[in-house]
């Protein structure tokens, strides 16, 4: 099809939303079969926590040093807690969880998914007269959907604890006034923004983790091919979709 | 297991040789290619049909078309006397039911051992107790003597014990219908010996319609029943497999004797081969 950008995008657009149609349409029966979800929680939740932690950790620290930096210009060390916990708990938490979620389980989601269809398995299943959507699909995505968000907690606490063991520990600021000020800074509407984030981040991954390798070409090429836009398109969307909810909590401020 | 064995659905009991799978006048065209064009070609109960023909004469195409994941454009196909392409999802997977189908290359999954790709269809569409499950299971496992693989993966089995798990996957339901998509391509003789017998016997014993896509002539040989060679979207030959190795007909010869050319040319339709060669446009 040689659709101009902004139709194909649109066309695109509508495809993902049918899909996700598709998949909430199947959430019921699909729950029938619990163990089908919780392994794909194991699958995209457990096997991303040592480079969610990891990653946790070193922007926490960055984020403790970059405060440190900065605020000592000012004579405000006492704000490093406040960045560092707004910053997390509003944006780099859940965004960056995200993106790494989108490398490390959206890439695995779409290639296994791809290989079953390039190997048949999908074919097989209808074959046999069981949905693939309802068997394959839906408990990827839904696992994907409750990992995403407990992977950003993970994240954000951990990366709580690194800011303070550079701004407290190393860099010597009062861990009294850090942790008050941080306390008075943050309140409970800017945790619910990370939970929102993160909830809708899971959505939009796993949704497009899912629908490229459904719809990959049954090639080896084309598996790789679909493995590639997960990463470029998620990311892109999560990207945007931060834009608009920082924007739109803003606003309900 | 789910469905009487031999109900047909005009309710008549049913008969040895009446024809479960009939394809009428069938055209179905790809990207406005015709694959079909006037396909008619039917399938009887309890025998061994077999279609044949060259590389890309649809003959996939065939068994999805049978199968009801795709439709015609013109034409019917019935499968038990309804028609596929009026049927509903439910309707379609209640046939389906009915069928067992051995894919290319097996298409187990997996994500699951040997015991549990062919406990699959029976843990998707039935509430047996683990008992019967695992009775089952090894049931149709030794029957392709492959019991004591039960407990290994898709990825440690050769392509042989793929497919022969595939078929017994594809039984384990007991269908009225087997359908077999290029059961021998890629085997050593052993195997291919192996899955022949195996579909004899499962016809045989079982009493199974089964349906085999091929162009391992000399294997369809000693099992086929009737046998179908499509070519260019249409039969150009039907018999037995004794009746085809005889045909005088040229299409028949040339791929029963396997010669490079004949009414399927070798060359891709090309321009003034001299013409080509000195770099000059060719009119």
């Amino acid at each position: 099809m040689n659709d101009s950008l902004p139709v194909a995008a649109l066309r695109r657009i509508g495809a993902v939303t049918v899909f996700l149609a598709q998949i909430v349409a199947r959430i019921g029966p699909a729950l029938a079969r619990p163990g089908l979800i919780v392994r794909q929680i194991y699958n995209a939740g457990a096997r991303s926590l040592v480079i969610i932690m990891l990653s946790g950790m070193f922007v926490g620290m960055v984020l403790g040093l970059l405060g440190f930096d900065v605020f000592q210009r000012f004579g405000s060390e006492d704000y490093v807690g406040v960045l560092a916990a707004l910053g997390n708990l509003k944006v780099l938490g859940p965004v960056l969880t995200a993106l790494l979620f989108a490398g490390r389980a959206g890439t695995s989601l779409t290639s296994e998914i791809g290989l079953m269809k390039s190997t048949e398995q999908l074919t097989a299943m209808q074959m046999m007269a069981v949905d693939p959507v309802r068997y394959v699909v839906v408990p990827r995505f839904l696992g994907g959907f409750i990992a995403m968000p407990l992977l950003a907690a993970t994240f954000t606490v951990i990366a709580l604890y690194g800011a303070q063991l550079i701004g407290v520990q190393q860099m010597g600021v009062d861990s009294g006034a850090y942790w008050s000020q941080t306390q008075a800074a943050v309140d409970l509407h800017d945790v619910w923004e990370g939970v929102v984030k993160s909830l809708v981040f899971g959505v939009a991954v796993s949704l497009v983790a899912v629908y490229e390798g459904y719809h990959s070409e049954p090639t080896p090429e084309g598996v790789g091919l679909a493995t590639t836009r997960t990463v470029v398109v998620s990311s892109v969307l999560v990207l945007l979709l931060n834009y608009l909810l920082t924007a739109a909590f803003l606003k309900t401020h | 297991m789910t469905e009487p064995q031999n109900s047909s659905s005009n309710g008549s009991p049913a008969q040895a040789g009446d024809a479960v799978i009939e394809v009428r006048d069938v055209r179905y065209s790809v990207g406005g290619r015709a694959i079909f064009d006037g396909l008619d070609v039917t399938a009887r109960r309890g025998r061994i049909t077999a279609f044949m023909g060259p590389s890309g004469t649809g003959k996939t195409t065939l068994l999805r078309l049978i199968t009801g994941q795709a439709s015609a454009e013109r034409g019917t196909v019935r499968v038990f006397g309804e028609e596929v392409a009026q049927m509903s999802q439910s309707q379609l997977f209640a046939l389906r039911r009915r069928m067992g189908m051995l894919f290319q290359n097996g298409a187990l999954l997996t994500d699951l051992d040997v015991y549990e790709n062919v406990a699959f269809p029976l843990r998707a569409h039935t509430d047996l107790t683990e008992d019967l499950v695992r009775q089952l299971v090894l049931t149709k496992l030794h029957a392709v003597g492959l019991r004591g693989a039960a407990r290994l993966m898709p990825s440690e089995l050769s392509g042989g014990m793929a497919r022969r798990v595939a078929l017994a996957r594809a039984i384990v339901m007991d269908p009225e219908i087997l359908i077999y998509d290029e059961p021998f391509v890629g085997l050593d003789p052993i195997s291919m010996g192996v899955i022949c017998r195996l579909i004899k016997q499962m016809n045989d014993a079982l009493g199974i319609t089964s349906i085999v896509v091929s162009h391992d002539v000399h294997e369809l040989a000693t099992i086929a029943d009737d046998s179908y060679l499509l070519s260019g979207g249409r039969v150009v030959a039907s018999g037995t497999p004794d009746e085809l190795a005889r045909s005088e007909v040229a299409e028949v010869r040339q791929f029963m004797s396997g010669l490079a050319d004949g009414p399927v040319a070798y060359h891709f339709p090309a321009g003034d081969y001299r013409a080509d060669l000195l770099g000059e446009k060719s009119p």
